[in-house]
């Protein structure tokens, strides 16, 4: 977790003393995910399933998980996710589960799943606001050592989990983590369900294995399409173009380094002491001054002069795309279609973060015809392999793609709209800081470096889109080609035979044998003329 | 009839040893369009030139063609066989079908039959007649004629106010009696009803013929032979505008689509009467003009780049002039002056003064 919650988490450690963290947690429910019960159902499951994921990957584990909705009541179910991952030390569960932005990094940017919604504990906490139920865990670090079985509350006075029950279990898991939270919510299907979500998932983690046991008592499995697990993401410092003038007082104030150069040399990328030098020279600031002593005003004039002042790009390196193949994996084993194409762009850099944009596509199959009776193509986005399910309209994706000329790759388009056919479009931005509109967090900033990254790679698949679609017309203009023949040979012999008095069959079989004979000629000729 | 029927024979025996040897079937003929198209200076008529084309079954452009024009052979030989003649219209319906197992119709429209028919007439150098289909008559005379057809005596001056319909085959009619000083041929069937109210014919001891638009072969054929058998001078009134010109123009030079069969029906002799752009201002047809569309404009510079028109000029002047005027004006345009104008004093005027652009 980064910036932005480190917002909130200054602002929440300053409202704790003052008010509940229930309380403002229903104030600010619609930013974090719970503003309404189907949404709330989703984020649960959402903020389990990356939590599982992020542990498994930094342990290098190879993910295998396990989701169940059980509907306890009307408006009421369990949600049950489970994982083979590093499972959690027994010191460490209340924390983490029971402690509203436990964990939370400061100061290091990494490409990691986390920066969706708050986390785990909040969505225990409204767990335990609707229902009075406390978040029970299982989780087992491995078969030597036992499992252990919690039930925690948060008390919401003091953001401080309390345990309300503690206990060593049998569990058949060598390790890993069980979470069950039962919740007020409501489960329906379509575009933004969890059943969605979980295949959408399973589409940009082809690593990773999911089993699905909806409340309907279905069980679904999304299988795994590879065993590598994606390269580690690198943490990297920030880069002082990205920074903003809260956090910089943050970091200055809470830095080991001793005196102002140090403190930019070695708490950002990118900074030589040449560089250091000049920021501080522009700034009029000393480069010996200690970070701690810098004044607000002194710290905006420092930023100025970070901003004013050349420095390279970040390293790329910290990113980890899913790359063309296994986009194209994924894609095949939950999508049926024709033709599967992906691209995947080398970094770049917006406001000092660096990204990477990809775009995967599949083409024929299924056509999605929408309750107006469109057949507009289905857009599916991530951010850092979490699909984002609310929101496309507002999305610097929606934008890339209606600004692309379709007509141009073979679909149809009307203007300023999305193109049509049986197509799924999907994209991802891949970063160390996803820029969101809001906080919600579920469409991505409209930053013009983004836009044009999300187009090239919209251009690279359309191309070869519309080579699949020349191709297929063309083989299809064939066959008719050659049909056509076919039919018009016995009208042909017909007329023939009456006006010669010859047998008919031979001159049938005789044209028939001419076409055959020659029928990859005559298709090409005929290419030639028409 | 024999001899079609030969031909048509022969043709399908060319074929069928062409697919027997595992060759491409493939008719070769001579190329019907303006480009293979030679004004005879000699003769005054159309001809077609010497390039041919080839239409093959095994090709994708060709093929649909190809097989048209094989049926359009097989229907004329069963109508040969069975000694029956049918009508364009007859033998478009009888290849509007379906092809079984496609969404394709041998033919779609009248116009396609009828361009096979023509080149049929040039594969086997058989008329359409001849290949015993026919033209839907269109057309009518009346005068001091009296002919005898399919056994029957027919008086032309006594055929009531419709006149006798020109038939669309008129080789075997036989002439028993022609007094007629001229022929007035005219485009329109209004005015030539106008002219028959009038008695025009009895008046001036003339023929008055016409169809509506362009003119039929067989009343081309018609004229033709009354101008070679009885020397009478044909005269065409049509309206003040390019088409027509074409109309008089096909029946003295042949037409286009037709020059393969210029020898029978061109009429070198034939002399245009009007409307010409000078009767404008001499019979002050100023206000009764119909104005030129784009269409118009281009058909005259087509017309008027036509070798046959090309060294004329008193056609070069009716052009020139009538580009300058960009308006047409219709035969009837003279009822403004009185509703027998025309045939009291246009016409009358015009021929006694001999008034015709050649």
């Amino acid at each position: 977790m980064v910036k932005k919650e480190v917002i909130i988490a200054e602002e929440l450690a300053k409202k704790q003393r003052e008010i509940s963290v229930s309380e403002f947690f229903t104030k600010n429910r619609h930013l974090l995910g719970f503003d309404n019960p189907r949404k709330a159902l989703l984020t649960t499951i959402k903020e389990a399933v990356d939590n599982s994921l992020d542990a498994c990957e930094e342990s290098k584990m190879t993910p295998d998980i396990y989701v169940e909705v059980t509907q306890k009541a009307e408006d009421r179910f369990l949600v049950i996710v489970q994982d083979n991952g590093p499972g959690i030390v027994k010191e460490q569960i209340p924390r983490i589960f029971a402690k509203l932005l436990y964990g939370s990094k400061f100061h290091t940017m990494k490409q990691s799943r986390g920066q969706q919604g708050i986390g785990i504990s909040a969505a225990g906490m409204y767990g335990q606001l609707t229902t009075g139920k406390p978040t029970r865990i299982t989780s087992r670090i491995s078969p030597k050592k036992p499992a252990h079985y919690y039930e925690l509350n948060i008390n919401t006075q003091k953001n401080e989990p309390e345990i309300i029950k503690e206990c060593e279990v049998e569990w058949l898991i060598e390790h890993g983590t069980k979470v069950e939270i039962e919740l007020e919510a409501k489960y329906q299907k379509g575009k933004q369900s969890v059943d969605e979500y979980l295949k959408q998932t399973a589409i940009a983690n082809p690593h990773i294995k999911i089993a699905y046991k909806s409340p309907e008592g279905q069980v679904i499995e999304f299988p795994r399409a590879t065993k590598d697990l994606p390269k580690e993401p690198k943490e990297i410092k920030p880069h002082p173009h990205g920074i903003e003038l809260g956090i910089l007082i943050k970091m200055l104030k809470t830095t080991k380094a001793r005196n102002l150069a140090s403190f930019l040399i070695s708490d950002f990328s990118r900074v030589s002491p040449a560089v250091a030098k000049q920021i501080c020279d522009k700034a009029k600031l000393d480069p010996k001054s200690k970070p701690e002593k810098i004044a607000t005003h002194e710290a905006d004039n420092l930023l100025k002069s970070i901003m004013e002042t050349k420095i390279m790009a970040p390293p790329t390196n910290c990113l980890s795309p899913i790359g063309e193949e296994l986009i194209i994996k994924g894609l095949k084993k939950e999508i049926n279609a024709e033709f599967y194409a992906a691209a995947t762009r080398p970094p770049a850099v917006y406001r000092g973060n660096p990204f990477q944009i990809e775009v995967g596509l599949s083409y024929g199959g299924e056509i999605n015809i929408d309750e107006e009776g469109n057949d507009l193509i289905r857009v599916i986005r991530f951010a850092n392999r979490v699909p984002l399910l609310y929101q496309q309209g507002a999305c610097a994706t929606n934008k890339a793609i209606v600004t692309t000329a379709w007509k141009n790759y073979g679909l149809s388009q009307s203007k300023g709209a999305l193109p049509s056919g049986p197509v799924t479009l999907m994209i991802h931005m891949v970063s160390v800081w996803v820029p969101f509109t809001s906080e919600s967090k579920e469409a991505i900033a409209h930053y013009p470096e983004i836009l044009k990254e999300m187009k090239l790679a919209l251009q690279e698949v359309g191309r070869k889109l519309a080579g699949h679609i020349r191709k297929t017309v063309k083989a299809r203009q064939q066959t008719e080609r050659a049909n056509l023949f076919e039919k018009y040979i016995p009208e042909l012999a017909n007329a023939i035979a009456q006006l010669s008095e010859e047998d008919k069959k031979t001159i049938h079989a005789n044209l028939d044998a001419i076409l055959h004979k020659n029928l990859k000629e005559i298709i090409k000729n005929g290419e030639s003329q028409s | 009839m024999e001899k079609a029927k030969a031909k048509l024979k022969e043709l399908g025996k060319k074929l069928e040893i062409q697919i027997s040897k595992k060759q491409n079937p493939t008719l070769i003929f001579p190329l019907r369009s303006l480009s293979n198209i030679e004004f005879d200076k000699k003769s005054a008529t159309l001809k077609l030139g010497n390039k041919s084309a080839a239409r093959s079954f095994f090709n994708v452009a060709h093929s649909k063609k190809f097989l048209q024009t094989v049926d359009i052979a097989r229907i004329s030989h069963n109508l040969l066989k069975e000694k029956k003649h049918a009508s364009l219209r007859d033998v478009f319906y009888q290849m509007k079908r379906t092809i079984p197992g496609t969404k394709t119709n041998v033919v779609d429209d009248q116009a396609e039959s009828d361009s096979v028919i023509e080149d049929m007439e040039l594969i086997t150098g058989c008329s359409r007649e001849q290949l015993n289909i026919n033209a839907n008559k269109n057309g009518s005379v009346a005068g001091n004629v009296i002919v005898e057809d399919k056994g029957d005596t027919i008086d032309w001056s006594k055929m009531g106010s419709g006149g006798w319909s020109i038939p669309s085959n008129v080789e075997e009619i036989k002439f028993k009696k022609v007094n007629a000083k001229y022929i007035l041929y005219m485009e329109k069937a209004a005015v030539w009803e106008r002219l028959h109210e009038d008695k025009f014919w009895e008046k001036q001891n003339c023929l008055i013929m016409s169809s509506q638009g362009q003119t039929t072969r067989g009343i081309r054929r018609l004229l033709q032979r009354l101008y070679d058998e009885y020397k009478l001078p044909i005269y065409v009134l049509t309206d003040l505008d390019p088409w027509g010109f074409y109309i008089y123009s096909v029946i003295k030079y042949g037409s286009i689509s037709l020059a393969h069969m210029s020898e029978q029906l061109t009429i070198p002799g034939v002399k245009f009467l009007g409307i010409t752009v000078d009767d404008i201002k001499k019979y002050g047809l100023e206000s009764n003009l119909i104005k030129f569309k784009d269409v118009d404009i281009k058909r005259i510079d087509q017309i008027k780049d036509y070798d046959w028109f090309k060294d004329n000029k008193a056609w070069q002047h009716q052009l020139t002039e009538l580009k300058k005027l960009k308006a047409k004006a219709e035969i009837q345009a003279l009822s403004a002056r009185g509703i027998s104008f025309i045939s009291e004093k246009y016409l009358p005027e015009k021929i006694k003064n001999k008034e015709f652009i050649d």
